[in-house]
C-alpha cells in the first residue's frame, strides 16, 4: 500500500527531524500527531472530505524534510482534521505573528513560503490580532520545481481588531500544496480575507471560520486560476455559532485545458444565531470542454432570524457580453480576454496593496494570453 | 452611398422576420426607423451588426460599396458600423476606461493611426465625455455595472463619441429614459451629427425625434418598411398610431 511506504518514509525523517530538536517542550505534542499520522495516513478519496482529490500520486513520492523545528504555543490547532494537518504538527516550523492590542501596523506583514524541489516544508503559522488592532498579513507560497508545502495558520482576532488576510498561492505548476485556514473571530473583529491559487499541480485549501462572540464580520473570498492539468481544491467551512455576525464570500473558478476545481462550502447557522447574515457566492468559467470543476454550497440553517443565500453557478462566457465587446471593434480573442480578466478580477481588485494586485493582474493576463 | 440595404430577409431560430427590406443611407443623414413591436425593427439592428444568433436569409448589405455581411461583428465595427444597444451589457471587473481605449487603439491600429497610452486616452475620454456630462468618476467603474439605465444609455453615447462611427444604429435608445436622461442623450447625439457619418434611430416612440430631427422616416411593419417620407411622418403615426400603417399595407 502506497500510504504505508510514505509513512514509513516520513517515520525515518521524523526520528532523525527529534533528535536535532534541542529540548523542546512540544516534541511530547509532535509524538502525538505522528502517531495519529501514522495511524489515519494521508486522506484518500474514500474520504467524503477527499472524494475529488486524489492525493495518492504525490505522498507516495520521497520527500526530503526541511523544518528548522521552531516551537511555538501550537494549542488548539485541530490536527486531527486529517493526515496533512497532523503531519503539519509533527514537523511543525511555528511562527508567530502578534499585532499588540491597539496597535495599526501600517505596512503589510508579509510570510513568503518557498518548498524547493523534492523538498517538503511545514510551516505553522500563529497570528493574534489583539483587541482594537488593525494590520495586513500577506502570506505567499512560491515553491520551486516539485516543492511540497504542507501549512497551517491560525488566526485569532480579538475584540474590536480588524485584520486583513491574503493568502496568495503562486507555486511552480508542479508542486503540491496543502493548506488550512483556522480562523476563530470575537466581538466585534473584522476579518477579510482574499485566497488566491495560481499554481501547483495539485492544491488544496481548507478554511474554517468561527465567529465565537457576537456582532463581529468576515469576508472569505478567494479566486482559483487553471490550466493545464491543475487541479485546485477548496473546502471552506463558516461557522455561524452566535447572534448578529455577517460573513460574506464570493469565490470564482476559471478553468482551462484539461483543469480540475473543486469547491465545497459550508455554512452553519446554528440554534441560538439569531440576526446572522450570510451570503455565499461561487462562480465558474470554464474556457474548454475537458475542464470540470465540482462546486457544492451548503446551507445549514437552524435559526429562522437570518438572513442568508447562496448559490453556485458553472458556465462559458456569456454570448451578449462576448458580442456587446465584439461590436466595439475587440477582435474576438481580445474580446474573451478581456472578459476573463474582469471575471477574475472581481476577486483580485478586493486587494489593496497596488504592489500585490498589480503583480497578480499581470499574472492573470499572462496566463491569458497563453490560454486563449 | 454609406449603407444600402437590398431586399433583406433574415431572422433567428428559423422563423423569417424580415421579409425584403430596402434601405439607403448617405453620410450626412438621421433616419429614423419606427415600428410596432415585432415589426422587425430589433432584428434590422441586430443584423447589422453581426449578432451570430441572427441569420440572414437573402439579400445584400453593402457598407461603403462593400458586402458588410461578410465581415465579423468586430470588422464591421472597426470599419466604423456603431449600434448603441438597447440594453446595454454589464462587463465587471472591466473599467470603463480600459475598454474603451482597447476598442478606440483598435480601431486606430486597423486604420494605420497612432494609438494613446492611458494617459493620453485619458484627456481624450475626458474631452468626448463632455459631449453626455459625463463625470469622470464613471471612468474608473466596471462597464456598465451598477450603472442606471439612463446611464447606461449615455455610456452608449459615450462610446460612439469615442470611436466616432461612419454609422450609428441607436437601437431603442430612448427607452427607460426619463425626460433628463433622453434630453443629455439627444444632445449628444445631435453634437455627433456631422455631414460625414450617419446616424438611424431605430425607435418606437415619437418622443425621441423632438429632440432628434430625422431627414427621413421609415415605418416598418411585418418585415417591409411600408411607409417613408420626412419627420413630419412621425407626428402623423403619433396621432394616428401604427394601425393607420399596418392597415395601409394590407
Amino acid at each position: 500500500m502506497t500510504t504505508a511506504v510514505t509513512v514509513t518514509e516520513f517515520a525515518g525523517s521524523f526520528a532523525e527531524f527529534l533528535a536535532h530538536l534541542s529540548d523542546d517542550a512540544t516534541t511530547t505534542l509532535r509524538e502525538e500527531a505522528f502517531r495519529y499520522f501514522e495511524a489515519i495516513g494521508f486522506p484518500t478519496p474514500k474520504d467524503e472530505d477527499w472524494k475529488y482529490t486524489n492525493v495518492g500520486s504525490v505522498v507516495s513520492e520521497k520527500w526530503l524534510v526541511n523544518s528548522a523545528g521552531k516551537s511555538g504555543d501550537v494549542g488548539g490547532f485541530n490536527y486531527k482534521r486529517n493526515g496533512f494537518t497532523a503531519l503539519n504538527l509533527a514537523f511543525a516550523d511555528v511562527v508567530v505573528v502578534r499585532i499588540p492590542s491597539e496597535t495599526i501596523v501600517v505596512e503589510p506583514i508579509e510570510l513568503s513560503f518557498t518548498a524547493e524541489d523534492g523538498k517538503a516544508i511545514f510551516p505553522h503559522v500563529i497570528i493574534v490580532a489583539e483587541s482594537g488592532s488593525k494590520a495586513t498579513i500577506v502570506e505567499t507560497y512560491a515553491a520551486s520545481g516539485r516543492g511540497f508545502t504542507n501549512a497551517a495558520v491560525q488566526v485569532l482576532v480579538e475584540e474590536n481588531a480588524n485584520l486583513t488576510h491574503y493568502r496568495v498561492q503562486k507555486d511552480s505548476v508542479e508542486a503540491f500544496n496543502y493548506g488550512v485556514t483556522e480562523v476563530e473571530v470575537r466581538r466585534g473583529g473584522h476579518y477579510d480575507s482574499t485566497n488566491i491559487n495560481l499554481g501547483a499541480a495539485l492544491s488544496r485549501h481548507d478554511i474554517e471560520l468561527k465567529f465565537v462572540a457576537e456582532g463581529a464580520e468576515a469576508w472569505v473570498d478567494g479566486l482559483y486560476m487553471l490550466s493545464g492539468e491543475q487541479h485546485h481544491d477548496t473546502h471552506s467551512i463558516i461557522d455561524h455559532a452566535l447572534p448578529n455576525c455577517l460573513s460574506h464570500q464570493t469565490y470564482k473558478g476559471v478553468l482551462n485545458d484539461s483543469s480540475r476545481g473543486v469547491f465545497n462550502g459550508k455554512v452553519f447557522v446554528r440554534e441560538n444565531a439569531h440576526g446572522t447574515d450570510a451570503q455565499q457566492s461561487n462562480k465558474n468559467l470554464l474556457l474548454s470542454n475537458d475542464a470540470r470543476v465540482d462546486t457544492k454550497p451548503q446551507l445549514e440553517i437552524f435559526n429562522d432570524d437570518v438572513k442568508c443565500s447562496h448559490g453556485a453557478t458553472v458556465g462559458q462566457l456569456e454570448e451578449e457580453e462576448l458580442f456587446y465587446l465584439l461590436t466595439r471593434g475587440l477582435p474576438e480573442t481580445l474580446a474573451k480576454n478581456l472578459l476573463t480578466y474582469g471575471f477574475a478580477e472581481q476577486v483580485i481588485n478586493k486587494i489593496g496593496i497596488e504592489s500585490i494586485k498589480s503583480e497578480l493582474d499581470e499574472m492573470v493576463l499572462r496566463r491569458l494570453s497563453t490560454i486563449l | 452611398m454609406l449603407l444600402e440595404v437590398k431586399d433583406l430577409h433574415a431572422g433567428i431560430d428559423g422563423k423569417e422576420i424580415l421579409k425584403g427590406l430596402n434601405l439607403q443611407v448617405n453620410a450626412g443623414e438621421v433616419h429614423a426607423i419606427m415600428g410596432p413591436n415585432g415589426s422587425g425593427k430589433s432584428t434590422l439592428s441586430k443584423v447589422l451588426a453581426g449578432h451570430p444568433s441572427y441569420e440572414v436569409i437573402s439579400g445584400e448589405v453593402l457598407f461603403e460599396g462593400k458586402d458588410l455581411l461578410e465581415l465579423d461583428p468586430d470588422e464591421r465595427a472597426r470599419e466604423g458600423v456603431f449600434m448603441a444597444f438597447q440594453y446595454p451589457v454589464e462587463v465587471p471587473g472591466v473599467s470603463n476606461s480600459q475598454f474603451l481605449r482597447l476598442a478606440y487603439n483598435q480601431k486606430a491600429l486597423h486604420h494605420g493611426q497612432e494609438e494613446l497610452d492611458p494617459l493620453e486616452f485619458n484627456d481624450y475620454l475626458k474631452e468626448k465625455a463632455k459631449i453626455v456630462e459625463m463625470d469622470p468618476q464613471f471612468f474608473k467603474r466596471s462597464v456598465n455595472e451598477g450603472f442606471s439605465g439612463g446611464e447606461k444609455k449615455r455610456n452608449e453615447i459615450l462610446q460612439m463619441a469615442v470611436l466616432e462611427p461612419k454609422l450609428a444604429i441607436l437601437d431603442e435608445t430612448d427607452s427607460g429614459l426619463d425626460i433628463d436622461a433622453l434630453r443629455i442623450v439627444a444632445e449628444g447625439v445631435n453634437k455627433l451629427r456631422s455631414s460625414e457619418n450617419a446616424i438611424i434611430l431605430v425607435t418606437h416612440y415619437q418622443r425621441l425625434l423632438n429632440y432628434i430631427q430625422p431627414d427621413f422616416v421609415h415605418v416598418l411593419a411585418n418585415g417591409k418598411i411600408v411607409k417613408e417620407g420626412g419627420k413630419e411622418l412621425a407626428l402623423e403615426l403619433e396621432e394616428k398610431g401604427y394601425d393607420w400603417v399596418k392597415g395601409a399595407t394590407n
